[in-house]
């Protein structure tokens, strides 16, 4: 039992609780008084927000074991609990790794003073377009000496804030209508993840971006045409190196038919793409699809921040892919096996700024975009990526929060009640999708206009100036390998 | 303390330039005029001059000058260019003593040519060659620093006023059709010979004033082709980008400029669709060299000079026109004190290029 729910003499046995609670731990004895089965209960937060008399409580359940320097409380659970099931334990969201730093907390921002002056967003310019796609390596002229546009195809961001890929099946085809559209909204992109996209999204095609995952879940001709961009992804920084299991229940109606994958049955990703074994089947999968979308489309490739991502990523870059994006160790997920969230993977500050350094000695930056994406919480962990080397951010956990999402981590049991990370149609239909969009696009531009506040302050008006401009940071509480890697001064000095 | 090289400073400063489109070669004298009114613009930390067609004698080979700190430093140097150039004249350059300029390094002067043997082994042109080899002595030999590494041009420059430093170098013996100067302001830094303005490589020198706030994405940048920022300076990163995008990648100096002070997208957006699309194909493709933050340069280069602000105009720039002679400065007080009548006088726009080249030859 890790919660315990608790509700004051305010109550008003409106049972609203009752109703909001998906996961059975508020329940109304004879259709009248309250029964809490406190196991049962996520902390979701969910019947706290609706309750019209604020009258109940979640707290951690005070009821301890014996403390123990070694085991905790959570680690003797697990144990009993696998004891019991001889299972793997299933988590998901982000990795919970306590004593994995967070690297945008001990990085601190410079700003303008006397020797240059600062710019105010709300008098001058500030502009946040950023452009993500391959780079020729030189200029061409025509006859007549005129300069020849030979750039590849490249998305077009007005804020460098993207929606991470979340497919539909691991969450509702409501989140699905809210991040197309709210991207729409906001000239940026959102990304269908590995389930496909649903038809009535087709219109959204210019700003969705398309996955092609190992298990190829709804990828057909029309499909990779109906986007701006085709991402094939290798990982996600929740479980490198592992696939995925979306389970039959899960399967139904129109995820069935989207996934392209029979009802009732699981659709199980590979743990790697059975066509790429090596760095030289990737480029053949990054030719076919350029040839499939008339070579009119930047192909992206996600990969999960792993150890040597650093050569990886310029393996990638090499491969014909115009962008690549990379995920962090804190980066969410539907469902992932706890021990491979908690501990594979590597943060995302330093992988950025790994693979940034690793791409510019290699003297190939300028030839390919980066996304970073991972565990971002605000518009300063965006802007620090972006200084450490990033092109622009990838938002998913952010994103769901803006939908509702408390993070209470119980998205793999498919109840999520709020009707975010679930197919139940009594759940999915708690969100309203226009409500939801507008609330996503209120979050990005709030976070667009603390980033300009932020580069406004640092004396830099075009967001490619910022791209890479390491000595906008500072380091604090790191030690000199650690700064080493993040190319960047301690505070001070 | 850490010096200059080893820390990047800051520095506001004073900038002038006058340019003779006829060719007409004029002495050091109304340049060292011309700065020395912006006194107060510097503050004794730095102070230097580049001057174009000023060694007509020699104008085929390239003319370097170098400070050494010790004799071990100009024999290695030496050393190092006499295995990969013939070496047509070397000379101390002669300076006056002058209180108010010490620490002097040893400053010499090379009229030099590749040797065309190697240079055919090097598959470079001889531009690529000279500039690789200097860029070598400073990078990797202790106490050698090239000043400056063009063809019939120099760069004159120390610690100190820049008036001070014209009367050190005894700039009024040289006649050239194009002259820059600077004083520097630097804010905490016990001043460096090497950092002092114009900075330059081969042809082409930058006096600068300003705090360029996309200093190090731009550093990072331009590393990644071949050049090393030793300095810490904007004006070599400015230099070294200004090189990056004439010399290897072919643009001209006016789309440089809208490279490193672009115009705004929403600039871009009400311009006629040939247009639009060159200036949209100038940011996406060379987004790392937008500069952002105050500036205001000087460009000197074979046969022109250039001056441009930062697109906000965050630093003043003014220039001027009479016959022939075109004048760029901080200050207007700077060019009336040497052309207290000009035909035509303007600030130039942020981000508006201002090119000036010799009658009859075309602009770089």
């Amino acid at each position: 039992m890790r919660y315990r729910i608790r509700k004051d003499d305010s109550c008003i046995s409106c049972l609203r609780c009752v109703r909001e609670c998906s996961f059975g731990a508020i329940t109304a004895e004879s259709g009248k008084a309250l029964a809490f089965h406190h196991d049962k209960c996520t902390d979701c937060q969910r019947c706290v927000s609706f309750c019209p008399a604020g009258a109940i409580y979640i707290t951690e359940d005070e009821n301890r074991f014996r403390k123990n320097a070694v085991f905790s409380d959570d680690e003797i659970k697990e144990i009993l609990l696998q004891a019991e099931t001889g299972g793997v334990l299933l988590s998901s969201m982000g990795a919970s790794g306590k004593n994995v730093p967070i690297y945008f907390d001990k990085m601190l921002l410079n700003a303008s003073q006397v020797t240059n002056p600062s710019i105010d967003p709300l008098r001058e310019p500030m502009e946040t377009a950023v452009f993500l796609g391959r780079r020729p390596e030189k200029a061409e002229r025509d006859i007549s000496g005129r300069i020849i546009d030979n750039l590849p195809p490249h998305l077009e961001l007005r804020t460098p804030v993207m929606f991470s890929a979340m497919s539909y099946g691991a969450i509702s085809l409501n989140v699905h209508k809210a991040l197309a559209a709210a991207a729409e909204k906001l000239g940026t992109y959102w990304n269908t993840g590995e389930g496909g996209l649903h038809e009535s999204l087709y219109p959204y095609k210019k700003n969705t971006i398309v996955q092609v995952a190992s298990g190829r879940f709804g990828v057909h001709e029309t499909y990779l045409n109906t986007a701006a961009a085709i991402e094939i992804k290798i990982g996600q920084g929740a479980k490198p190196g592992i696939g995925g299991h979306l389970t039959g229940r899960k399967i139904i109606g129109d995820v069935s038919k989207t996934r392209m994958v029979p009802e009732g049955l699981d659709a199980i990703s590979p743990a790697p793409h059975h066509d790429i074994y090596s760095i030289e089947d990737l480029a053949q999968l990054v030719m076919s699809i350029k040839e499939v979308t008339g070579h009119r489309k930047p192909v992206i490739v996600k990969v999960a921040a792993v150890h040597n991502i650093a050569p990886i990523a310029s393996g990638i870059a090499r491969s014909g892919a115009d962008i690549i994006s990379i995920d962090g160790y804190r980066g969410g997920t539907g469902a992932a096996p706890k021990r491979i969230r908690d501990n594979v993977g590597i943060p995302i500050e330093l992988a950025i700024a790994s693979v940034d350094q690793r791409l510019r000695e290699e003297r190939i930056r300028d030839r390919v975009s980066v996304i970073a994406s991972g565990g971002i919480r605000n518009s300063s962990d965006a802007v620090k990526a972006i200084a450490l080397g990033a092109d622009a951010v990838s938002i998913g956990t952010a994103a769901l929060c803006a939908l509702g999402c408390h993070i209470c981590a119980s998205c793999h049991t498919g109840r999520c009640a709020w009707g975010l990370a679930t197919q139940d149609p009594e759940l999915t239909k708690r969100l309203d999708t226009e409500k939801g969009a507008e609330r996503l696009v209120n979050l990005v531009n709030a976070w667009t206009r603390e980033i300009k506040e932020i580069m406004g302050g640092m004396g830099i008006n075009s967001i490619e100036a910022l791209r890479g401009n390491r000595m906008a940071l500072c380091g604090i509480d790191l030690n000199a390998k650690e700064l080493e890697i993040l190319g960047i001064r301690y505070a001070g000095e | 303390m850490r010096k200059e090289g080893e820390v990047r400073i800051s520095s506001g400063c004073a900038i002038s330039g006058i340019f003779c489109r006829d060719g007409k070669r004029i002495t050091g004298e109304a340049i060292k005029k011309s700065i020395a009114v912006m006194h107060n613009r510097s503050n004794g930390l730095g102070g230097g001059f580049a001057a174009y067609g000023i060694y007509p004698q020699y104008k085929d080979y390239f003319a370097l000058h170098i400070f050494y700190d010790s004799q071990t430093s100009r024999e290695e140097s030496e050393r190092f260019l006499a295995k990969r150039f013939d070496i047509i004249n070397l000379s101390k350059i002669p300076v006056r003593q002058t209180p108010m300029i010490s620490d002097a390094p040893l400053i010499w002067r090379y009229f030099i040519t590749p040797l065309p043997h190697l240079l055919q082994d090097s598959q470079l042109d001889e531009d690529e060659y000279t500039s690789r080899a200097t860029i070598m002595i400073n990078d990797s030999i202790d106490g050698a620093y090239v000043v400056s590494c063009g063809k019939d041009m120099g760069v004159f420059k120390a610690v100190g006023y820049p008036e001070d430093v014209a009367d050190f170098y005894r700039i009024e013996e040289y006649e050239g059709y194009s002259w820059t100067a600077h004083g520097r302001y630097p804010t905490n830094t016990p001043g460096w010979w090497a950092g002092s303005h114009p900075f330059s490589l081969l042809d082409l020198t930058v006096v600068h004033n300003g705090e360029i706030s996309s200093y190090d994405a731009n550093r990072r940048a331009v590393e990644m082709y071949g050049y090393s920022c030793n300095l810490l300076t904007d004006t070599e990163v400015i230099t070294y980008i200004l090189d990056y995008l004439t010399r290897k990648q072919g643009l001209t100096l006016k789309e440089s400029s809208e490279v490193i002070a672009a115009p705004f997208w929403t600039t871009i957006a009400i311009k006629d669709e040939e247009e639009r699309i060159r200036l949209s194909y100038l940011r996406k493709m060379f987004s790392s060299f937008l500069i952002t933050g105050p500036f205001s340069i000087l460009v000197g280069f074979r046969g022109g000079m250039m001056a441009l602000n930062d697109r906000l105009k965050l630093r003043s720039l003014v220039a001027a026109e009479k016959g022939n002679v075109v004048y760029f400065s901080s200050e207007e007080a700077a060019i009336r004190v040497i052309e207290d009548n000009p035909d035509r006088i303007w600030a130039p726009r942020g981000g508006e290029a201002v090119i000036a080249t010799l009658n009859g030859e075309a602009g770089l």
